[in-house]
């Protein structure tokens, strides 16, 4: 199962990707799971740009407990399907989702304020960026290769 | 397709590759839960350490019963925005609101005046000296089968049986005067500030308070701020040390900020009762602009000191209680708008209190002593915090507190040595708005509101702070609650305003003796003739 005959130093690169951003996510769930007094209130409030009144809608009180569980609880799960190299196209899909959020409640539009953010941006953030990569991974799976997938799976691993 | 494999087809590669993420998991949320952890534990440490309580101010009591019937002496600029803080707006007024929000959905200035608390009060008389004005009250407050009427002159007014109760927004030289006359015939007086606009009025409006059972109250309505009540608590609990030193700040930079306010097109002698206005100011002809621009004159206003310097005064003195400084030199001059105007633009008030303390925390000797500075200029609105600094901490007070540790405190010394308390980092920050998401209109707006002039919060709810201090007075009227801004509070904001001017006027340090309660005498001069005297400066 190497559909694009990929070699070992680009599987390689992939999953070092894959492990990458899923550190970040679980490292970031982890952090606000901990953090009794975290909320992404403020976050939303602060929001910008046209879907400004959905997320103040999102963080009404009675909303927000639910969207802080949500996005921990995504997360880790993203966290632990890139890390772990299981259900990975599920997570990749979940995590660009998360991203597309927190792209469009403070997107890199010229004209809008990047407060919170360091670096300069022209419709293109990090944020982008991560969901982009993550699309990179939901096509190239590597979990067979790098992954709890692996003890599952009979296949024969074949590098260009 | 992959087929299952069964445990013995692993290799120990398999194994490691397959569960090579498991250390990372691991090793992550060990990461983030100790993060976390400590975060939390200095946060309670220091929490447990401080111990602020943040409360907000006892509500007032009910507005049930008769209304109370309300005469509004002064309509020009501020009384039309006390009237709509007790549930009065003006046709025109309402007309734009409706026009505002329609055009921008953020605008919810309209919203929030109707939604707010009926005060269960009549307005039935108004007295203003432009026509026009007085004539718009009329028009628009007149309902219910309760139609107000038009008084010429406050006298006839106050001499109404129809009224209960007066708020009064004259120009500031009016102030006394009217407020005297309307407590004498028995009503109860709401007066803007400055509260007087000379050093004998001052005690003459003190006494006619005392010697009347009715209510006073003066219109600082930041006393109603929930977060002042916050920090009073900070000092209470010494937290900022001994604070030696106060920075407080006006920065205004625009024609609305420095006075210029539109001239009505409609006014002219025929419009405007002039001579009533002049009253005890120099005789001078018809003057539209002075009429609706006096607080540029020293005839008529109190310039920065009297008109400015007083929110700030009183924003402290609500916190700290410190009354009237034992000294005040004040300088500055008319350096941006030379228009005629004979107020400062740019003023610096350096108010001494070498004997006022917050407690000690360091060995004694340490502890006496403040000054508060005071800097306003009419010709830059660089934000300036207003700052309580203290030996152990700094406050910057406003709608939100923010404290931060002295990095040579003694009584964080500790906490700073072992990484608990960063200097850098607010020690504590108090937001009671962090349920609201503001609308501020305009960069005065902006100004007022940051220090917690506009509105303040109760129940994570923003509520205009006017509607909360009238209502404190409405209830004072009622229900015989007490006034966070009486006759004591207005009269040391008074003296200290005055002393201020004169200390301008003159270029030199006007002395308070507190035993004798008296500012004290400059031979040679009549102190109320050098404030009220209508040129810029006398030496």
């Amino acid at each position: 199962m190497n559909p694009m005959n990929l070699g070992k130093t680009q599987l390689n690169a992939i999953v070092l990707l894959r492990l990458v951003i899923g550190w970040h996510f679980l490292y970031e769930g982890t952090v606000k799971l901990f953090n009794a007094n975290w909320t992404a209130k403020y976050y939303l409030l602060s929001s910008e740009g046209f879907a400004k009144p959905i997320f103040g809608w999102l963080a009404s009180d009675s909303l927000i407990g639910i969207v802080d569980f949500l996005n921990i609880a995504c997360l880790i799960v993203v966290g632990l399907a890139l890390t772990l190299g299981i259900f990975e196209k599920i997570g990749a899909i979940i995590g660009i989702g998360l991203l597309v959020m927190y792209y469009f409640a403070h997107p890199a539009f010229p004209g809008l304020d990047q407060a919170g953010t360091e670096g300069s941006y022209f419709l293109v953030n990090k944020n982008l960026i991560e969901a982009v990569a993550l699309y990179l991974l939901f096509l190239i799976p590597t979990g067979y290769y790098f992954g709890i997938k692996r003890l599952r799976d009979n296949t024969s691993i074949q590098t260009a | 397709m992959s087929e299952e494999k069964s445990f013995s087809d692993l290799s120990r590669r398999d194994v490691i590759k397959g569960l090579a993420g498991l250390p990372i998991i691991g090793a992550v949320f060990w990461a983030g839960a100790s993060k976390a952890s400590s975060q939390k534990e200095s946060r309670n440490t220091i929490l447990e350490t401080l111990n602020i309580n943040a409360s907000q101010p006892p509500d007032t009591g009910p507005m049930s019963g008769d209304p109370i019937r309300l005469g509004i002496i002064g309509f020009g600029i501020r009384g039309p925005q006390l009237c709509r803080s007790l549930g009065f707006a003006t046709k025109t007024w309402l007309k734009n609101m409706e026009d505002s929000a329609a055009k921008n959905p953020n605008d919810t200035r309209l919203k929030s005046f109707l939604e707010q608390e009926n005060l269960n009060v009549q307005v039935t008389a108004v007295c203003d000296l432009f026509d026009v004005r007085a004539q718009e009250a009329a028009d628009s407050f007149s309902k219910d089968g309760v139609s107000v009427k038009i008084y010429k002159h406050h006298e006839e007014l106050l001499a109404s049986s129809d009224v209960d109760a007066v708020v009064i927004a004259t120009a500031d030289h009016w102030h006394a005067p009217i407020a005297i006359a309307a407590l004498q015939a028995g009503k109860h007086v709401y007066l803007e500030k400055p509260m007087t606009h000379n050093i004998a009025e001052t005690y003459a409006l003190r006494e006619a308070v005392q010697n009347s059972d009715r209510v006073f109250q003066v219109g600082h309505q930041h006393r109603q701020t929930q977060s002042f009540v916050t920090a009073k608590d900070v000092i209470d609990k010494n937290i900022l040390g001994h604070v030696s030193l106060i920075q407080a700040n006006t920065n205004r930079n625009s024609d609305n900020g420095a006075w210029q306010y539109h001239i009505h097109e409609k006014a002219n002698p025929n419009t405007v009762d002039w001579q009533q206005f002049l009253g005890n100011a120099p005789q001078i002809p018809f003057n539209a602009e002075h009429f609706f621009r006096w607080r540029k004159w020293w005839a008529y206003g109190s310039g920065l000191s009297g008109d400015l310097m007083v929110h700030d005064y009183d924003r402290i003195n609500c916190v700290l209680n410190m009354g009237i400084p034992r000294s005040v030199i004040a300088s500055g001059g008319i350096y941006t708008h030379r228009d005629g105007r004979n107020v400062p633009d740019v003023m610096q008030i350096n108010l001494e209190y070498p004997e006022f303390t917050t407690g000690p925390s360091q060995e004694p000797g340490k502890e006496k002593g403040m000054t508060l500075v005071y800097s306003a200029s009419l010709g830059n609105q660089y934000s300036r915090t207003t700052a309580l600094m203290g030996h152990d901490a700094t406050m910057e007070l406003g709608n939100r507190l923010t404290i931060y540790a002295d990095r040579n405190s003694t009584r964080y010394k500790n906490m700073i040595k072992d990484e608990i308390i960063d200097p850098n980092v607010p020690l504590y920050q108090y937001d009671p708005s962090a349920n609201a998401v503001d609308g501020i209109t305009s960069a005065t707006a902006k100004y007022f509101a940051d220090k917690g002039l506009l509105y303040t919060y109760r129940d994570g709810k923003r509520v205009d702070s006017t509607h909360l201090h009238m209502r404190e007075w409405l209830s004072g009227i009622r229900n015989g609650t007490k006034m966070s801004c009486g006759i004591k509070e207005g009269f040391e904001e008074a003296i200290t305003a005055h002393m201020a001017g004169i200390s301008y006027k003159l270029g030199r340090r006007i002395d308070w003796d507190p035993a004798s309660g008296q500012v004290i005498p400059i031979e040679g001069y009549d102190l109320d003739e050098v404030l009220t005297k209508d040129i810029e400066k006398l030496v």
